[in-house]
């Protein structure tokens, strides 16, 4: 078993047009390096240089928001469900 | 270009009147080119210079639209002070490529103002919207 990444449309480039794919970890830090051997750039997308989860991106463990479960030290077991959605968000300024 | 039945025009400028002074947020579905339904969503900011869908209503709805194979047509709010014109911040955030982006200005109590745009790749391009 894995765990299945949902992908929004706009990262869809890197994962060959899918909807969603598959990748393993025990933390979703271990699942983003996993998923970036196959999809070179998504993690990039996801994670700032410094290395925290990027502030416009949301994703979620089993439909919770993981800035509630532990951020990228997330622990994720077999049969997880993930989904990434850019936030929509925006600004007068 | 884009075509809004008038209840759904009227129903986001409402909506934006009722949470100004703060930005005012929301999605209308879509499927196959036709706006479907509008879900007014929670500005998790509640502030007058910023928007952000709250993380788990913007899931639910999203989810929701999956399930009935519709997609994000439209993502509106408003912007209570200046015109409807999408900032900075606005193109520099705009993540659904495949979305007309709709921007209400309240700052007249008058006049509506009420402009369609997309955002693709930090360009803007404005087109008509026609009510019908």
């Amino acid at each position: 078993m894995a765990i299945e990444v949902r992908i929004p449309t706009i990262l869809r480039t890197y994962t060959d047009g899918q909807k969603a794919v598959e990748g393993k970890g025990d933390t979703l830090a271990g699942l983003l390096e996993d998923l970036d051997v196959r999809h070179p750039g998504l993690r990039g997308r996801l994670i700032t240089d410094e290395g925290v989860l990027h502030r416009f991106v949301n994703i979620y463990v089993n439909d919770e928001d993981v800035r509630f479960l532990g951020s990228l030290e997330t622990p994720l077991k077999d049969g997880d469900s993930v989904t990434v959605l850019p936030a929509v968000a925006g600004g007068s300024r | 270009m884009l075509e809004l039945p008038r209840e759904m025009v009227d129903r986001i400028v409402a909506h934006a009147r009722r949470d100004h002074p703060d930005e005012a947020c929301g999605v209308i579905a879509g499927k196959e080119g036709i706006p479907t339904r509008v879900f007014e969503m929670e500005n998790a900011e509640r502030s007058p210079t910023f928007y952000r869908f709250e993380a788990k209503e913007q899931l639910r709805v999203w989810r929701d639209m999956d399930d009935a194979d519709e997609v994000p047509f439209v993502i509106y709010h408003s912007h209570t002070a200046t015109e409807a014109y999408p900032s900075r911040t606005d193109i520099s955030l705009a993540s659904e490529p495949e979305a007309h982006y709709v921007l209400v200005s309240t700052r007249s109590d008058d006049d509506v103002e009420l402009r369609s745009y997309r955002i693709l790749d930090g360009v803007v391009s404005e087109e008509e919207i026609t009510v019908t």
